[in-house]
């Protein structure tokens, strides 16, 4: 079970170890956490909510795509959901590789896939309101229903 | 029948996490219009859409049993 959906705390070397191999000179890690302040707005806390099995297939897809990208690489992904506090981990990504450069570029691409096609949705609870984000502005278009193939950037 | 189900903002306008309905024959498309009406959900344009946990395009025509997601963007990570 190297992607999964966790309703409670990550611990994140449980992830790191998922991507243990003797072939790796390299394992990186990045672990997404709970930022207070976003353009001025004092963030009291979030809700993470997920369209589970089917964020664990697209997370599933993530690894696969790194796999093809990345010779000899290992990935480990795990996203919580629920009421997340302010500096708690929301998502950790570990990925082992032979060479140290293709570890960076590859867990740089699983955060930026997850950002595009896993349907996990963040609430923010600011103490004046609260909104869904990833809606409001409506700055991402989807005008063929779906996500558009498009190549990875850095 | 077919289950929808709904997320995230459009779960709030909706007001149901699912409902059954029968779309089957249908587009995508055709649903996201009919969805727009019935429940008075606003944004499904901007949102994607899933047939069996699997993105699908809005010219997709849905099958009996088909259960269909609605997707706003997503804010993960």
């Amino acid at each position: 079970m190297n992607f999964e959906i966790a309703k409670d705390p990550i611990n994140v070397q449980a992830v790191i170890d998922k991507v243990i191999q003797r072939e790796a000179g390299a394992i990186t890690t990045f672990i997404g956490t709970v930022r207070e302040w976003t353009k001025g707005k004092k963030t009291v806390y979030l809700v993470y909510e997920a369209y589970e099995p089917m964020a664990v297939k697209k997370l599933e897809q993530i690894g696969t795509e790194i796999q093809e990208r990345w010779s000899g690489a290992q990935v480990a992904i795990t996203h919580r959901v629920g009421k997340l506090d302010i500096t708690d981990i929301a998502v950790v990504i570990a990925v082992s590789t032979p060479h140290r450069n293709d570890a960076y570029e590859a867990n740089r691409y699983a955060i930026e896939r997850i950002k595009e096609i896993v349907p996990i949705w963040k609430k923010e609870h600011w103490e004046d309101g609260e909104e869904w984000i990833g809606n409001q502005l409506e700055t991402v278009p989807y005008p063929t229903g779906k996500p558009e193939e498009k190549d990875f950037h850095e | 029948m077919n289950k929808l189900l709904f997320f995230a903002h459009l779960r709030d306008e909706a007001g149901h996490e699912s409902v059954e309905i029968d779309a089957a024959g249908k587009t995508v498309a055709e649903l996201k219009q009919m969805v727009a009406e019935k429940y008075g959900v606003q944004k499904l344009d901007s949102s994607m859409t899933a047939i069996n946990e699997e993105f699908s395009s809005n010219e997709e025509v849905i099958k009996e049993g088909d259960t269909i997601a609605f997707i706003p963007p997503v804010s993960g990570g």
